[in-house]
Parts: C-alpha cells; structure tokens; sequence
C-alpha cells in the first residue's frame, strides 16, 4: 500500500479510535530527567519565543457571579460581594481575594454569548471555537496549540490535560489533526500511564526488544509504510522519551516550599505541575477544577469550589510572572458556560450561556484590562458581545498563530478557526 | 421541662396567614415577647412583622444577604448578620429600627447566631471558621474559640446551661464547648450528615441544626443524608438524636420519599422534635420523638420552606419561603 494520507484519512480514524491508551511500555530504562530545567534560571535560558497556553477548565459552569462579573445588591447578585483588585475600577467577587491581587496579569472578557445551556455542547464550542455538528470534527485548542506551538524536534507530548480522576491514557480530542496531537492525560496529577519499565523486564532485555522492533519496522516500512505504521512508530519513539523524561511529570522533584505554597489538596498540586510542564516547554496544559454545576445551594459551593481554586491559582499567576513566563504563556480560564442570573428556590444557579465571563491573561493580551459588560443585573451582554468563536481566534492570536490560517491535511486546507469569527482585538497587543 | 400548651395539637396543624415580601425570604424569628416575626430576604433587608396588626417595617443596614437573626432575653435588641461578615443591633419594637451598633465581627459570612438561656452572651460564627462570644446588652467582646477546620454552619446554647454551647461545620464536625474555660470538651460523632461526592469533587452536609431538650437529656444534629446529587439537590433529609449523657446515638430520624435539607429544628417539648426542610420536594415541619425512627406527624407546607421558628405561646410557627412569602402555621385545631 502506498504512502497516502488523503485517501483514507487514516490519522482522522486514529483520533476516533484513541488507540493510544495508553504509553507503549517496552522502552530504555528512565534516566536523569529534566528537573534542573525547572529552576528559573534554567527556565530563562530556554527560547522565549516558545508560546504556551495554559487553560483552566471549571467544569460543570462557573457562576460569572460569584466570579468575574459579580453584581452585589441587585435581584440576581446573591450574598456574593465585590472587592477590589489590584488595578483600580476593576473588581471582581469576594470569593477570590488572592486572585483579585493578580488582576494587573488577567484580562477579563465580561462579555460572552454563547446561547448554550448544554453541558457537552457547550465545552465542545469552548474548546474548539466551533459548534458541535454532526459532520465535522474540530481539534481542541490543547491539539492546535500542540501542533501549532510544539517545537518540530521536541520529544514531549504537546498536549497535556491535568483531571482530578479518571482512567489515564490518551484524549480523543485532536480530531483531524491525528493522535500525535491528541491530549496525554494526567489523571489525579499522576504521570503518564506505563512509562515505568515492568519489573520483570530489565534494561539489558529492554534495548534488545527495541533493537528487534527497530529491525522489524525498518524491513515493514520499506514495503509497507502507510500513515498507522507511521503513527505506532511515533508512538512508540515518544513513549521512550516519554520514560526518558518522566520526572517532568513528578512534583515531588518540586521544593517543600512551593508545595506548601500550593497546598496540599489535589488542585494546588495540579497547580504545581501545571507549572513545571509549562517551565519544561509543554505547549499545552490544560487544568481541570470540578465541580461549578450549582443547581443546589450555589453560593455555597462556590465558597468551597473558589476556595480551593483562589490561592494556588494566583500562586500560579505570580509564580509565572515572576519567572518571565507571563511574556510566554496564555492563561485561560474557562467553563462549559456560565450560570444564570436568576437564583432558584434552593439557593441555586441553573445553566445559562447568555452573559458569562471567561479570564486570560498573560502572553499577547493586555492585562489589567476588562472587556465587555453586562446589564446592571447581568442579564444581558451591552457591550462588546463575543462568543466561543471570537475567543478562539483570540487565544490563537495571543500566541502568534494566525487564526485565519489553514492546516494541511493530507492535501485539504484545514481553518484553523471557524471563518465566522475574529480576534477580539481590544485586548491584543 | 418545658410545658405543652393547652390546645396544641400537631396533627391539626395549618397555615392561618401568608404574608407577602417581593423578595424570596431566608431566615426568621419572633422576638422573645411575641410580638414581632423578623425574617431577612435575597435583597440583603429584613422585614418585621407586627403579629398585632401584620404591619411590615423594613430594616436596612446589611450589605449582603442576612443569614442569622437572634434576640435578646428581655426581647429589647434584635441582632442580625450575614455575609458582609457584621453583626448590627437594633431596637426590637422601634418605629423606625435604624442599626444602634454595627460589628465588624468576621472575615466572610456570618452564618449563624445563638443566645446563651441566660441571656447574657451571644455567639457568632461562620467561614472564617471562628466562634466568636459577646456580651450581648453592649457587643463587648468576650472571647473566641478555635477548633473548627471548615466552614461553620451552626451555633446553639445548651437548653439550660449557659457553660455550653454546641457548634458544628460542614464536615458534620460537632464540638460541645466550656464557654468560661473557652476549651472543647467533647465531641460527638455527626459523619452520617457529611458526605464527599467524588464524582463531582464537592464535600457536602454539614451540621445544619443543633437543638438540646428542653430536660437536657437529648441532643437533635439535623442536616441530610443519601446525597447521591449534591449539586442537583438528590439529598434526604436526616436528624441524629443522641443521648446527651452517653454521646449514644438513639435514632437516625428519616423522613420517607422526601428530598430536602433540614434548615432548623427545636424541642417543643422534652419529647416532641420540630424541624423545617426544604428541597426539591417542597417544604415541611417534621415531628419526631427520641424513641422512634420515623416521623410522629409530617405536615406539608405549601411551598418549599427555609427557616421556621415557634412563638412564646408554643402554637404559632412561622416558616420563610423561597416564593417570598412568609407563613404563619398554628399546631392546633381550626376555629370556627
């Protein structure tokens, strides 16, 4: 069978069928790592024009309210008060007092419409800038960035998602651009799945196993080659850099002070190395903080979700600053959508995409900035209306990738960003 | 001991009058004397009633939502706080209350108050995890306790002994507390009202109301229990009735098909538990009794409830609720 991508558009049914589960095991033995890089004197020595983005997911709807956008003392704005911030006039809930002294590194966007109320639907459209059709698939922007971003000879995994649980293995979030950009996850916090040696296979036997591979798949190719074999040899040459280069992935090579300034529950940790894989030139880490989807009692669980979120999340914020890393890295943090202005009889917040706010901040935005507005209720977007699609060209914009541009696959110009949309660019710079 | 009224009688219980805010209601409480129902709404004021002629007279002062109201013994002050973290006095029976004394008590919401039996100390406490004590005639300051690790939800006296007071946090964490010594004594074992869902990442439950007999022999934690949606309010509501001596727990108090949170609960008498709930079923006043597992009497109120309190004459309850209304319920027969 000849070399053909286009044809049968085997990448694309790679990515449906996520066939890495998991990382090949059968790999050299792990040797030294790149802890040292995560120093910040390391850090500055790498190429700044390295862009990454950062995005955190608050899954299940952040309430706009008891966040970005609160409205205390009206109808809909709950006991939730507002407090200032580190850049005068903008303010933002009293839920998050140590984020509130990183405003002068966010950029608010008050201003989002999505006309969404559904769950899937709704993360589908703010991952991909692109509404969930059943005739096409879009890669997420952890995939774009990846592909995009990724340095050509990096040996790492690109695509790097941060979940509080789940079963491991590899996303099937990177659609057409194929597996190779397809997120890695990193359940609980935990590296990689199988990038340890099995203990019944030593190093010796390992390099031999390799060697063999190597040989087979040098004798297969020369007759054979087509884009699945060339998929598993990817693979499996990233699955040896990967055990190579696993303590990137392990915090605990991290110093007891940072720990303890990120805190010891799961998403200070995810925190933590959230920013080590950013120092170690990951293009994409994603970071997900459940649960905002408040039916019940929501100024309750906002207390206790944005608790948790506020500190290690502005540690974060003030750590890249700190290191130069804010001229490099885009921060987003998102939700599926946000949370209606109406609060229900047992105190709760139901799904509502028509007047919600997502933050960035960082590399290619103005910060210290907010756009948009809403109503004196928060019932309506009055200036500056934006949606899932004009933020997408604006994370793209942010880091130097030009959202109007086209992939290459197999032959057929790709969008990278939905046509009917633009950057948002009063907040670039 | 605490003395049945002539005439009560639960199972005739039914609502006498509604009347009506423009604001969703949260909590309430009729002043010692009776005269008043004070009760604080989603527009950060408090509405008081005037049982007398339902007059209904606003009082303004809080910058956020009001979740606690407590009286002094004599019934001359009322205190209120909230989520702006004060505590503001008022004259009870003022024409025109105006706050007589603002306390930036804590950082965060207050989310509850209690009155010692003696009527001398107050006590406040809420996210910032502290229990703080006052003298309640002047707001002076008596001292704090510590010991709480989350959120505190709850904060009640002894029915009797002014020396103790009970507080409880959204871990289902229930301490009993010398007040003079300001030193924890005991604690009891509540964990059936907390539970952590791990699909959604959120601690749930918590000790939402604490009441002792009025004989000093039972302890009532109310809360919920069987959340299997914390977020989607799939939750049951659950007393846990302890023998005050022993710490043993009698009764796991249920209430069958229900889906709700009990909001508050009071002895209206050494035998007989009321309690409020509110949830996806609508609201309720629940009865139970320290030797059974279910209710004596459910009474179903017309929308879902928040808060209740019983007036000094033992009959008449009123009950907040999220349709703005608040209802008064008389626990006795109809008169013609």
């Amino acid at each position: 069978m000849a070399l053909n991508y286009s044809c049968r558009t085997t990448e694309h049914q790679f990515a449906r069928r996520s066939f890495l589960g998991g990382m090949l095991t059968g790999a050299t033995a792990v040797v030294g790592g790149l802890g040292a890089f995560t120093a910040p004197q390391a850090y500055a020595k790498l190429n700044r024009d390295q862009k990454r983005i950062v995005v955190f997911n608050m899954h299940g709807g952040l309430s706009q309210l008891e966040s970005w956008d609160p409205k205390p003392g009206t109808d809909t704005g709950g006991p939730t008060r507002a407090i200032a911030t580190s850049v005068p006039g903008i303010h933002i809930a009293d839920t998050m007092p140590h984020t509130a002294k990183q405003m002068h590194n966010l950029c608010l966007v008050r201003s989002v419409n999505t006309k969404n109320g559904d769950h899937g639907k709704g993360r589908y459209m703010m991952l991909t800038g692109r509404a969930q059709t059943p005739a096409a698939d879009y890669p997420e922007i952890g995939a774009v960035a990846a592909k995009t971003l990724n340095p050509p000879q990096s040996s790492l995994p690109g695509h790097i998602r941060i979940t509080p649980g789940g079963s491991g293995g590899r996303g099937n979030d990177s659609a057409y651009l194929g597996p190779k950009y397809a997120s890695i996850s990193l359940d609980g916090g935990k590296p990689p799945l199988n990038t340890t040696l099995p203990k019944a296979v030593t190093a010796a036997g390992d390099e031999q196993r390799n060697q063999f591979r190597q040989f087979a798949n040098t004798g297969f190719l020369e007759r054979r080659r087509t884009a699945m074999t060339d998929a598993f040899t990817y693979s499996y040459e990233q699955a040896e850099q990967l055990m190579k280069q696993r303590d990137i992935f392990d915090i605990t090579k991290e110093s007891e002070k940072d720990a303890a300034r990120y805190g010891s529950h799961d998403f200070g940790r995810h925190c933590l190395l959230a920013r080590r894989l950013l120092e170690n030139n990951i293009s994409f880490v994603q970071v997900s903080h459940s649960n905002y989807d408040t039916h019940n009692e929501n100024f309750n669980f906002h207390l206790e979700q944005l608790e948790e979120f506020d500190s290690p999340f502005a540690t974060f914020v003030g750590d890249l600053a700190d290191r130069g890393m804010l001229e490099s890295t885009l921060i987003v943090v998102l939700s599926e959508f946000g949370r209606t202005p109406r609060i229900n009889d047992r105190y709760g917040r139901d799904h509502w995409g028509n007047a919600w706010s997502v933050a960035l901040g960082g590399c290619g935005v103005t910060n210290g900035a907010a756009f948009g507005a809403t109503n004196e209720n928060g019932t309506k977007v009055v200036d500056g209306e934006i949606d899932h699609r004009h933020l997408f060209h604006t994370y793209l914009s942010a880091v130097g990738v030009d959202p109007t541009g086209t992939f290459d696959i197999g032959g057929r110009d790709m969008l990278k960003a939905d046509p009917e949309g633009h950057a948002i660019k009063e907040i670039l710079v | 001991m605490l003395d049945t009224p002539a005439g009560r009688d639960i199972k005739q219980a039914h609502v006498t009058h509604q009347w009506k805010h423009d604001r969703p209601l949260i909590e309430c409480r009729i002043d010692p004397l009776g005269r008043y129902v004070f009760a604080s709404a989603e527009d950060n004021l408090i509405q008081r009633w005037a049982f007398a002629d339902e007059v209904k007279t606003p009082l303004v002062g809080h910058e956020s939502w009001v979740f606690a109201i407590e009286h002094s013994s004599d019934g001359n002050w009322t205190v209120t706080a909230g989520g702006d973290g004060r505590l503001i006095w008022w004259e009870t029976a003022s024409t025109e209350p105006k706050p007589v004394r603002t306390i930036d008590a804590h950082l965060g919401w207050i989310r509850t108050l209690a009155v010692s039996p003696d009527g001398k100390t107050l006590a406040s406490a809420g996210n910032d995890k502290i229990i703080r004590l006052w003298n309640i005639q002047d707001g002076t300051p008596l001292g704090e306790l510590r010991s709480h690790e989350r959120h505190v939800y709850c904060v009640r006296f002894h029915s009797t002994d002014s020396n103790i007071l009970l507080s409880g946090d959204i871990m289902a964490s229930l301490k009993q507390w010398d007040v003079s010594k300001q030193a924890l004594t005991r604690e009891f074992d509540c964990k059936l009202l907390h539970s952590y869902n791990t699909g959604q990442g959120v601690d749930f439950g918590g000790v939402r109301a604490i009441a002792v007999s009025p004989d000093g022999k039972h302890l009532a934690v109310g809360g919920l229990h069987k959340a299997s949606n914390p977020l989607g309010s799939v939750h049951d509501p659950l007393d846990l009735m302890f023998d005050w001596e022993s710490q043993k727990l009698l009764q796991s108090c249920v209430a069958e098909n229900i889906r709700s949170v009990i909001w508050r609960q009071l002895f209206i008498d050494d035998t007989t538990l009321m309690a409020v709930s509110g949830g996806t079923s609508g609201g309720f006043l629940h009865f139970w009794s320290p030797t059974a597992t279910k209710e004596v009497h459910q009474f179903k109120l017309p929308k879902l409830a928040r808060d209740m309190d019983l007036h000094p004459d033992g009959i008449q309850v009123a009950t907040t609720h999220s349709d703005s209304i608040l209802r008064i319920t008389k626990l006795a027969a109809k008169t013609s």
